[in-house]
């Protein structure tokens, strides 16, 4: 299946996904009005992807803003690699930078919700 | 646009009054964040009034959705004031008004929450996930109020039988 790749906009973040390399990145922002009609299009190609995972999955999310509209987005991208069990190892990083513990705190939040492991990783400005 | 007045009390950074179109939600927003960058405040405050900056204009933007399409007056209100002690962001919009008994009665729920109240309120209404739609609005009331850990205070004025208007304040300490 082909990669899906969206450029980062001022209010949308960097969507790379490849089934070839199992590498996933949402990077910069997401506060778009409507995350839902933002997102739909990743979640369809990750119901693809389940169906033929990369051995191993790797999700780095590393942003700077993201509105709560797009917060029940992520869950379901992440409920999607969930999915994933033991049809790939899944490994997901919520990079936050040092004193931007709103970040951190919402990391913490989806590690409660979130049933595959997620890393915290301190990015020093 | 910034008015100056005496020290000690309030000024306003960044204020919008009228009617907004679908196009016109990003200008917006961006001009309140430039006016905001360039306080000389800490960053994590200026982090904080940005989020509730973008989830008050997040429910003003889901509200106007929410009007019919012949309604005729999508005017909204906009602005960020400061005084020595706090960031004010507040919101003005109109709304259905069958829509306002819930919406006073969950902010005055949420306002009521404790902190592990909040916590716990909110991770209940982000694993439900993207489909629940009053959860689009509500999810960022709870967020304002656990990040900001202040009460959100409201207004609604009735414009006709079937329409209200909606105005929200929040604090941010500066």
């Amino acid at each position: 299946m082909e990669d899906f790749y969206l450029e980062a906009t001022p209010k949308t973040p960097k969507l790379y996904f490849s089934q070839e390399t199992g590498e996933f990145e949402i990077s910069g922002r997401s506060i778009p009005e409507n995350s839902i009609e933002f997102y739909k299009p990743i979640i369809n190609w990750l119901d693809n992807y389940v169906a033929e995972p990369n051995h191993n999955t790797v999700l780095v999310i590393k942003l700077e803003y993201f509105n709560t509209s797009s917060s029940k987005c992520l869950v379901e991208i992440l409920r999607r690699l969930e999915r994933l069990n033991d049809h790939s190892i899944v490994n997901v990083k919520w990079c936050y930078e040092e004193e931007d513990e709103d970040m951190q705190e919402s990391g913490e939040d989806f590690k409660e919700i979130i049933k595959i492991p997620i890393e915290m990783v301190l990015i020093r400005e | 646009m910034i008015n100056k007045v005496e020290p000690g009390k309030q000024h306003t950074l960044f204020s919008f009054k009228g009617t907004i179109s679908d196009n016109q939600f990003d200008g917006i927003l961006e001009l309140a964040e430039r006016k905001l960058q360039r306080e000389a405040t800490p960053r994590s405050t200026k982090r904080k009034v940005f989020k509730v900056l973008v989830e008050t204009w997040q429910n003003v933007y889901h509200h106007l959705d929410d009007l019919p399409p012949d309604y005729g007056d999508s005017s909204v209100d906009f602005s960020i004031r400061k005084d020595k002690l706090a960031y004010t962001v507040s919101a003005g919009n109109h709304m259905c008004k069958h829509k306002v008994h819930s919406l006073k009665s969950y902010i005055d729920r949420v306002n009521a929450m404790s902190q592990p109240e909040l916590k716990a309120f909110y991770l209940q209404r982000l694993s439900q996930g993207q489909f629940d739609r009053e959860g689009g609005v509500g999810l960022g009331i709870v967020d304002i109020v656990r990040k900001t850990k202040e009460k959100i205070t409201y207004n609604f004025k009735t414009v006709n039988k079937d329409y209200s208007y909606f105005s929200l304040q929040v604090k941010v300490s500066a």
